[in-house]
């Protein structure tokens, strides 16, 4: 009866896991530019991995391979944003900076903190700008 | 002292949760891996507060849980983005103030940022992160300072 609970519960976050990688995939595929398909691939290495691996440890049982998947997901948690972060920074040094220099056309200029709504509008040129260079 | 400690304490845990060997060739294999890492911390100055934050141990578990759920909140957010397709995303990005006490402080916030989907920190200066945000919501939230908060409680 357990077994039965934990093999379905595995099951059911297996798929789920499932789900998100796919949805992060399509999302990369789906979004326009550099900047927002990192946020899709952000899906799969965090709840897609965390799904998945958890119901790997459901199936591991209370056995070293437990304590193997936790230390992976562990890992996975501590090294993925920094290479968000490698990739974000590495783009900042390319074309698809986010933040033209002051010098550039007023149109592209990056709008100062604190103006409120009226952030979207610009960022959204620079982001079309982007995508059209990607 | 007690970040010598702390390291040597998660050095042989990672080994024993590795090795699966209980033999007393291995485990003393182990410990003298485990010993060379720790020389050669130590000469590279890598054991201090910033490597082994010791003292943010009693308040991480509130803290993870916390961010745990804002990830889980955000996944939903970013797929549901997905399958709508591209029209319903608005990509934003903006300088967020990040005032801590602390550099670990800022790295923690960035961190965080960038591991909850929908957002990512690009740049740190000064006390200011540069954020990309996959949608104006998310920005906002970002900006309503929960987050900067939490972090705030954990470090102090």
């Amino acid at each position: 009866m357990s077994d039965l609970l934990v093999d379905g519960l595995s099951g059911l976050l297996l798929a789920l896991g499932c789900l998100f990688m796919v949805s992060g995939a399509v999302g990369l595929l789906r979004f326009p530019d550099f900047y927002t398909r990192m946020h899709a691939a952000g899906v799969t290495d965090t709840l897609a991995t965390f799904l998945i691996v958890c119901a790997l440890m459901l199936q591991a049982g209370w056995s070293l391979a437990l304590f193997k998947l936790g230390l992976i997901l562990l890992f996975i948690f501590f090294t993925s944003p920094a290479a968000s972060h490698a990739l974000a920074k590495a783009a900042q040094h390319s074309p698809l900076r986010l933040e033209p220099v002051a010098e550039q056309g007023a149109d592209e200029a990056f709008p100062e903190p604190g103006q409120g709504t009226e952030i979207a509008e610009p960022a959204l040129e620079a982001d079309a700008a982007n995508a059209d260079r990607a | 002292m007690r970040y010598t400690l702390a390291l040597f304490a998660i050095l042989a845990f990672v080994w024993l949760a590795n090795s699966g060997h209980y033999t007393g060739l291995l485990l003393s294999f182990g410990l003298v891996s485990v010993l060379l890492v720790m020389v050669i911390a130590r000469r590279m100055g890598l054991i201090d507060q910033e490597s082994q934050p010791v003292h943010l141990l009693s308040r991480l578990p509130r803290y993870y849980w916390w961010l745990f759920t804002k990830i889980v909140r955000s996944n939903i957010d970013v797929v549901i983005n997905v399958w709508r397709g591209p029209a319903s995303i608005s990509p934003v990005s903006a300088r967020i103030p990040a005032r801590f006490h602390s550099d670990l402080g800022k790295v923690l916030y960035a961190n965080s940022i960038t591991l909850t989907p929908g957002t990512v920190a690009v740049d740190i200066e000064g006390d200011e992160v540069l954020v990309h945000a996959l949608t104006a919501g998310g920005l906002e939230d970002l900006r309503g300072g929960e987050m900067e908060r939490e972090v705030r409680a954990l470090e102090k």
